[in-house]
């Protein structure tokens, strides 16, 4: 799947998009949040606080405990300053 | 009449005036517009800004602001509606944001422009990054826009 990150998260992570393929007991977002703090210090700094941090699922917002399958565009983000 | 809503997301400037005329041309049956439009100021508490940044999804924005447009359409009598949003670089004075809601009386035409409003502010993917003397930061989201957009949610 893809995933990508926006402001100050695409900042600390690093990149803007990339493709992962977690693992299957990867099952929801706050599971993603979890398995991708753990690739590195620079996605660490970025969920360190994953209460703050927003997700989309193609395109539509969704809660943290949201089940990943079936996912083709995975976004996080802070929340939204717009308007 | 079903009414599609015009939905813009774009870098360049828009005219209010424009807008408001291309909603109205021709029809005598519309009797309010309301327009909201979104201004960049030129300090951010207290202190002067250069200018906004603004970073936002691309696709996300489309489909989150259409959804929103749809429920105003289905909550209230509109006979026009047109939401522009910009991105990049925005320098004080200049527009930001701009809804533009018609209906024949003008309660329905001011609810729906204050509930799109509310919404663009906490549920739009969009994110404004300041630039002052003290370098570039993010914007942080406030508290009141969240429990502004919260008070219309249906009970």
């Amino acid at each position: 799947m893809k995933v990508k990150y926006f402001a100050w998260v695409r900042e600390r992570v690093g990149v803007a998009e990339e493709a992962v393929e977690p693992p299957a007991d990867v099952r929801t977002v706050s599971d993603l949040i979890g398995w991708l703090s753990s690739r590195g210090e620079t996605y660490a700094h970025a969920f360190e606080k994953p209460k703050v941090i927003r997700a989309a699922i193609d395109h539509a917002h969704v809660k943290q405990d949201a089940v990943i399958a079936g996912a083709r565009e995975i976004a996080f983000f802070p929340p939204m300053t717009g308007g | 009449m079903s009414v599609t809503a015009t939905i813009r997301i774009q870098e360049a400037d828009f005219d209010a005036a424009q807008e408001i005329a291309a909603l109205t041309r021709g029809r005598t049956d519309i009797g309010a517009v309301v327009t909201f439009s979104g201004i960049c100021r030129g300090s951010e508490n207290g202190e002067p800004i250069a200018a906004l940044t603004l970073e936002h999804y691309p696709g996300m924005a489309e489909a989150e602001i259409g959804r929103h447009a749809d429920e105003a359409l289905s909550r209230w009598p509109l006979q026009g509606l047109t939401i522009i949003h910009r991105f990049g670089r925005i320098a004080p004075g200049e527009n930001i944001v701009l809804v533009v809601t018609a209906s024949p009386h003008r309660q329905a035409a001011f609810e729906a422009a204050e509930f799109l409003m509310d919404y663009l502010k906490t549920n739009a993917p969009f994110w404004k990054r300041e630039e002052s003397q003290k370098g570039t930061s993010w914007i942080e989201a406030r508290d009141h826009d969240d429990a502004a957009a919260a008070r219309w949610t249906k009970s």
